[in-house]
C-alpha cells in the first residue's frame, strides 16, 4: 500500500498546478457565456442572452445537428467494425496480413489530420460521391474505428483467457463461449469505445473540413469559421453547450468503465 | 491444435469487414494522394489533370506513366515556403515535445505517488480535458489571450506591465495551446509506467545511500523511459502536421506545413502541390510513425 | 477407462508432452505430480481438449477423443484460477453448462440446488463471484464443473490459491465427495503432501515423460529412480559400487559412509555403480551404538559422527550428523517427548544407525 507520506510538496505542487492550468480556462469560457455584457472585457452580470441569440441562429443550429447526426452515425459503425478489428487482433492468432492490419488501424491513432483528410477527400472525388453527410459519416468512422479497437483490444487483452476455456469446457462451441463470456465481459469497453468515438466526431474540425461538401457544415466548422472573424459570446455559449453534452457522455463513460475493471478484478487470478 | 487455435478461426473472420474498410478508406486514399501529387495542376473540378484512365487499357496506362512528373515534388524542394514550413513544422513539434514533456511528467509523478484511491480521481481528471472539444479549448485560450482578454488584465490589475501585451498571434500563444491541448496524451504514458513501477525500487535506492535527486535520476527516470517514448512519440507525430492551433493562435508570417497544406487545398486550389506536401510529411512521419506502431502492437499484443 | 497411448505434444522444438501412456480405472482418484514445467498441465489440457497432442491416442470408454473440441467431450474441469464468470452469479455459474446440454428449465433448477447443497454453498446462490471468499469460489468452481456429471473431472492445481488451515480440509472434503459420488477425478498438483494425501495413485512427471506410476507408499518407499528418491521428500543419497553379495544382502562401498549392508533390490541388479538412498525418518541415533547382536555383525548399518546442524520442527527435530567417515547423514527424530531429556547437543559424538531393508539401491 502507498503511503500519502510519499508526496512530497514538489508532487502536490505540480498536481496543483497541472490541474489549474487544465481546468481554469475552460471554466472561464463557461462563466462568459453567461456574462451580460457584449464586451469580454466587463462583467455585466448573470444572463442566458447569448442562449437566446444561439437558439436563433438557424446555421449553428443546423451545423450542430448535422454534427450530432454524423457523431452517432459514424461512432456506431466505427464501434461495430472496431470491435471486430479488436477481436481479429486478439484474439485471431497469426493470419495472412496481420501486420498489415494492425499498422492501418494504429496509424490513424497519430497520423495529422491534414494528410487523413486530404487522402479521404481525393477518395471521394474520384469516386464521384456527393460531399455531404454520407462522406463525413464515412471519414470519422475510419478515424475512430481505430480508437475503437484500441479500447476493445486492451481490454480483451486483460481479459483471463481461461474463463473461454471453461466455456467451452461447459459445452459452448466458441462462437457461443464468446457471447456468453467474452461479450458480458467486454460490453463496457464497447460502450467506452462507443462514447469516445462519438465525442471525437463530435470534435473533429480538420477532416470534416475536407470531406464535406457545400451546405453541410458541421459544428466545429461552423465555429471555426466565427472564431476567425474575432471572440463573440454565443461562441461561448455554443461551446459551453457542446461541453456539458460531452461532460453527460463522460459521466456514462466512467460509469461504464468504472462497472469494467471491477468486474477485471474478480476475473483476474487470486 | 490449441483452444486458442480453435478460438482463432471463428476469430479470423472477424477481420473481414474492418479489413476491407481500412484498405478501402486508408489504404487506397494514399495511392490517390501520390497519383495526383504526381500529376499537373489543372484549372478544373477536380482541379487536377487525371492521371489513369484505367479503362483505355494497357497503352494509355503507359502513356499516363510516361506523363507522370515530379514536378510538384521539385517545387516543394525548391521553394523556400516549404522547406521552411517543414522546418518550422519539425521546430515547433520538437519544442513543444520538450516543454510537454518538461511540464508533464512532475505532474504524471505526482499522480503516481498518489493513494492508490486517489489515482483514479486524478486520472479521470487528466482525462476529461481530453474529452472536451479541441476547438473549444483553443478557442477558451483566445478568450484569455486577448487584447483585453483575462490575463491581460490580472497582469494591469498586478501593476506588472504598463499596457496590454500582445499575447494572440505570437509562438507564445501557440506553444500555450499546444502545450494545453496535447498535456493529457503526455500525461497518461507517463503516468502509467510510473503507478506500474514497485515503489521499493525507489526505497531500495535510498537505502543503498542514494540522495533523492540521485533516486530519481539512477532508478525512477530510466525504469520510465518506455513512458516517455510513447508521451513523446503520442505527441511529436500529431504537432508536426497540426493546423488548428498554429492557425488560430500563432501569427501568419510564419508557417507550419498542415497550414501550408490547407492553403495549398482550400485558398490555391493547387490539390497535387497539397497532395506532395502531404507525401512528403509522411515521409518525414515515417520512422516516428512505425516506432509508434512497433510500442502500440507491443504494448496491446503481449500479454500483460 | 481412460487410457492414454504414447501422446506427445510439441511446442516449437519443446517437447513438452513426449510419450506419455497411462490407463486411469473408473472412480480412481489419480494425480499428476512434477515440477512446474514437466508437462502435467499439457497433458490435462489435451484431456480436456484445450490441446491436441501431436501423436497418440486418448481413449474414453474405448472411443478415440484426442481431436475431439472441448464442449463435446464428457470431461470438465476446475480452473486453477477456478475461471468464474464474473458476470454472472453463483447459480448462473452453476447453471451455464446445465443449459449448453440444453436441459429442462426445472430440471436445471433442481440439479443447481442439488449442487449448491453439495457443496455447501446455501444462501449464496445470488452472489457475484467477487462477493465470494477463496474457499466459496473454490467450491463453485467446482460444483460449476460437477454440475454436468461428467465421466471425468480434471482438476487443476484445486488448492493451489488457498491458505494452508483450508488447503488442509478442502483436500479431505475432495476426497469424500469423490467416494461418495463415485466418479474419475485427476488432479494436477506440484505439491507433494496433497497428491500423497489425495491420490489413490500418483504418476510422477519430469521433463514430459511419466517417471514412475506408483501408489503413495511405493513412491516414497520404493522410488524408481534417483530422481523421484529426491524428488518426493527427503533423503540421503550415498553414491558407491557393489563389492560383495551375502546371501540377499549386499554390500556397497561408498565414498562418503564407507560400506554399507542394504537388501537385495526386488529386481536383481547387477554389478557397477549405485546409489544408496535411506529416508530420514529411517536413519536413528543414540549416544552409544545399538546393542550388538553377537554374529549378526552385517545386520545394522552403524555410522559414527558428530551433531553438525540441529534444526527444529516442531513434531520432528532434523539432525545433520557429520559422519567420520566424511559424508553428511540427515536423520528425522520424532520429539515424542515435552520434555527434550533426551535432545542431541552440537558437536556432540552420535551413533546414528539403520537397517538394511530401510535403504533403497538405485541404479546410477
Amino acid at each position: 500500500m502507498r503511503k500519502a507520506s510519499r508526496l512530497t510538496r514538489f508532487n502536490v505542487a505540480s498536481l496543483a498546478l497541472g490541474l489549474a492550468f487544465l481546468y481554469l480556462p475552460i471554466l472561464i469560457l463557461v462563466l462568459y457565456s453567461f456574462n451580460a455584457s457584449r464586451l469580454v472585457t466587463v462583467w455585466g452580470g448573470w444572463s442566458l442572452r447569448w442562449y437566446r441569440e444561439l437558439f436563433n441562429d438557424r446555421a449553428m443550429i443546423e451545423a450542430a445537428w448535422m454534427s450530432l447526426r454524423v457523431a452517432v452515425a459514424s461512432a456506431t459503425i466505427a464501434t461495430l467494425l472496431g470491435t471486430l478489428a479488436a477481436v481479429a487482433l486478439s484474439r485471431g492468432e497469426r493470419f495472412r496480413g496481420r501486420t498489415l492490419f494492425s499498422g492501418m488501424l494504429y496509424a490513424p491513432l497519430v497520423m495529422p489530420e491534414v494528410i487523413t483528410g486530404l487522402s479521404l477527400l481525393l477518395l471521394f472525388v474520384a469516386l464521384n460521391a456527393e460531399r455531404g453527410f454520407w462522406t463525413v459519416t464515412m471519414a470519422h468512422t475510419t478515424l475512430t474505428m481505430c480508437f475503437v479497437a484500441v479500447v476493445v483490444q486492451s481490454r480483451l487483452g486483460s481479459l483471463d483467457r481461461s474463463l473461454e476455456e471453461a466455456a467451452m469446457d461447459l459445452g459452448c462451441n466458441p462462437v457461443r463461449a464468446f457471447v456468453a463470456v467474452t461479450l458480458p465481459l467486454i460490453a463496457p469497453a464497447i460502450v467506452a469505445g462507443w462514447m469516445l468515438a462519438f465525442t471525437l466526431s463530435l470534435d473533429d474540425l480538420v477532416i470534416a473540413s475536407f470531406t464535406t461538401g457545400p451546405g453541410s457544415a458541421t459544428l466545429p466548422i461552423r465555429i471555426y469559421s466565427e472564431v476567425r472573424l474575432g471572440v463573440k459570446p454565443e461562441i461561448n455559449a455554443i461551446c459551453t453547450l457542446v461541453i456539458a453534452l460531452i461532460a453527460v457522455v463522460i459521466v456514462i463513460a466512467s460509469l461504464a468503465s468504472k462497472l469494467s475493471s471491477s468486474q477485471g478484478e474478480s476475473a483476474a487470478p487470486l | 491444435m490449441s483452444s486458442r487455435r480453435i478460438f482463432a478461426r471463428p476469430a479470423r473472420f472477424a477481420a473481414i469487414a474492418p479489413y476491407v474498410w481500412m484498405v478501402l478508406f486508408f489504404l487506397v486514399p494514399f495511392a490517390f494522394v501520390l497519383k495526383i501529387s504526381l500529376s499537373q495542376t489543372a484549372i478544373a473540378q477536380p482541379p487536377y489533370e487525371p492521371v489513369f484512365d484505367l479503362s483505355a487499357g494497357w497503352d494509355a496506362l503507359k502513356a499516363a506513366f510516361a506523363a507522370l512528373s515530379a514536378d510538384n515534388f521539385r517545387l516543394i524542394g525548391s521553394d523556400d515556403i516549404y522547406v521552411f514550413a517543414y522546418v518550422r513544422s519539425l521546430t515547433v513539434a520538437i519544442t513543444a515535445t520538450a516543454l510537454l514533456l518538461l511540464i508533464g511528467y512532475p505532474i504524471a509523478y505526482g499522480m503516481a505517488r498518489l493513494p492508490k484511491r486517489w489515482q483514479a480521481v486524478a486520472m479521470v481528471l487528466v482525462i476529461v480535458p481530453f474529452w472536451t472539444s479541441f476547438l473549444i479549448r483553443i478557442y477558451a485560450w483566445i478568450n484569455i489571450l486577448q487584447h483585453d482578454g483575462l490575463l491581460n488584465q490580472i497582469l494591469l490589475a498586478l501593476h506588472l506591465v504598463s499596457q496590454p501585451v500582445v499575447w494572440l498571434s505570437t509562438d507564445t500563444a501557440m506553444y500555450i495551446g499546444i502545450v494545453y491541448s496535447y498535456l493529457p496524451f503526455m500525461i497518461l504514458p507517463l503516468y502509467a509506467t510510473l503507478a506500474k513501477m514497485e515503489p521499493a525500487l525507489e526505497e531500495a535506492a535510498g537505502d543503498l545511500g542514494a540522495p533523492p535527486w540521485q533516486v530519481f535520476w539512477l532508478v525512477t527516470f530510466p525504469l520510465s523511459l518506455p513512458g516517455v517514448g510513447a508521451g513523446v512519440l503520442l505527441c511529436f507525430i500529431p504537432i508536426v502536421g497540426e493546423f488548428v492551433i498554429p492557425d488560430l493562435l500563432a501569427g501568419s508570417n510564419a508557417l507550419m506545413i498542415g497550414q501550408t497544406l490547407w492553403l495549398e487545398f482550400f485558398t490555391n486550389k493547387d490539390w497535387p502541390v497539397a497532395s506532395a506536401a502531404a507525401i512528403v510529411l509522411l515521409v518525414v512521419l515515417l520512422v516516428p510513425l512505425m516506432l509508434y506502431e512497433r510500442l502500440q502492437k507491443r504494448q496491446l499484443e503481449q500479454g500483460r | 477407462m481412460l487410457r492414454i497411448e504414447g501422446v506427445a505434444k510439441s511446442f516449437g522444438t519443446f517437447r513438452a508432452v513426449d510419450g506419455v501412456s497411462l490407463d486411469i480405472k473408473a472412480g480412481e482418484f489419480f494425480a499428476l505430480l512434477g515440477p512446474s514445467g514437466c508437462g502435467k498441465t499439457t497433458l490435462l489440457r489435451m484431456l480436456a481438449g484445450f490441446e491436441a497432442p501431436d501423436e497418440g491416442r486418448i481413449l474414453l470408454g474405448g472411443k478415440d477423443i484426442a481431436q475431439a473440441l472441448p464442449h463435446e467431450r464428457p470431461i470438465n474441469m476446475m480452473f486453477q484460477n477456478y475461471a468464474l464468470f464474473p458476470h454472472l452469479s453463483v447459480r448462473d455459474n452453476i447453471a451455464f453448462g446445465l443449459k449448453r446440454a440444453g436441459m429442462a428449465r426445472a430440471e436445471i433448477a433442481t440439479r443447481v440446488a442439488e449442487m449448491i447443497a453439495l457443496v455447501k454453498l446455501d444462501g449464496l446462490e445470488k452472489r457475484k463471484p467477487d462477493q465470494l471468499s477463496g474457499g466459496q469460489r473454490q467450491r463453485v468452481a467446482l460444483a460449476r464443473a460437477l454440475a454436468r456429471r461428467p465421466q471425468l473431472l480434471l482438476l487443476d492445481e484445486p488448492l493451489a490459491a488457498l491458505d494452508k488451515k483450508l488447503r488442509e480440509s478442502t483436500q479431505g472434503e475432495l476426497m469424500e465427495l469423490q467416494r461418495r459420488l463415485g466418479m474419475t477425478f485427476i488432479i494436477v498438483t506440484h505439491d507433494q503432501e496433497e497428491a500423497m494425501t489425495m491420490a489413490s495413485r500418483i504418476g510422477v512427471m519430469k521433463s514430459g515423460k511419466l517417471a514412475q506410476v506408483a501408489p503413495p507408499r511405493e513412491l516414497y518407499e520404493a522410488p524408481r529412480s534417483r530422481w523421484i528418491a529426491e524428488f518426493v521428500g527427503d533423503i540421503n543419497l550415498f553414491d558407491g559400487e557393489s563389492k560383495l553379495r551375502d546371501g540377499h544382502r549386499l554390500v556397497i562401498g561408498t565414498r562418503d559412509a564407507g560400506a554399507l549392508v542394504v537388501a537385495e533390490p526386488r529386481e536383481p541388479v547387477g554389478a557397477g555403480r549405485f546409489a544408496v538412498a535411506i529416508r530420514p525418518e529411517k536413519v536413528k541415533l543414540s549416544r552409544r551404538g545399538p546393542v550388538s547382536e553377537a554374529g549378526r555383525e552385517t545386520a545394522i548399518n552403524r555410522l559414527d559422527g558428530v551433531i553438525a546442524d540441529i534444526c527444529y520442527l516442531g513434531g520432528t527435530t532434523t539432525y545433520k550428523v557429520k559422519l567420520d567417515t566424511g559424508g553428511v547423514l540427515q536423520a528425522s527424530v520424532a520429539n515424542s517427548a515435552r520434555i527434550d531429556v533426551d535432545a542431541y547437543s552440537l558437536n556432540q559424538h552420535v551413533v546414528a544407525w539403520f537397517t538394511p531393508d530401510d535403504c533403497v539401491v538405485l541404479q546410477s
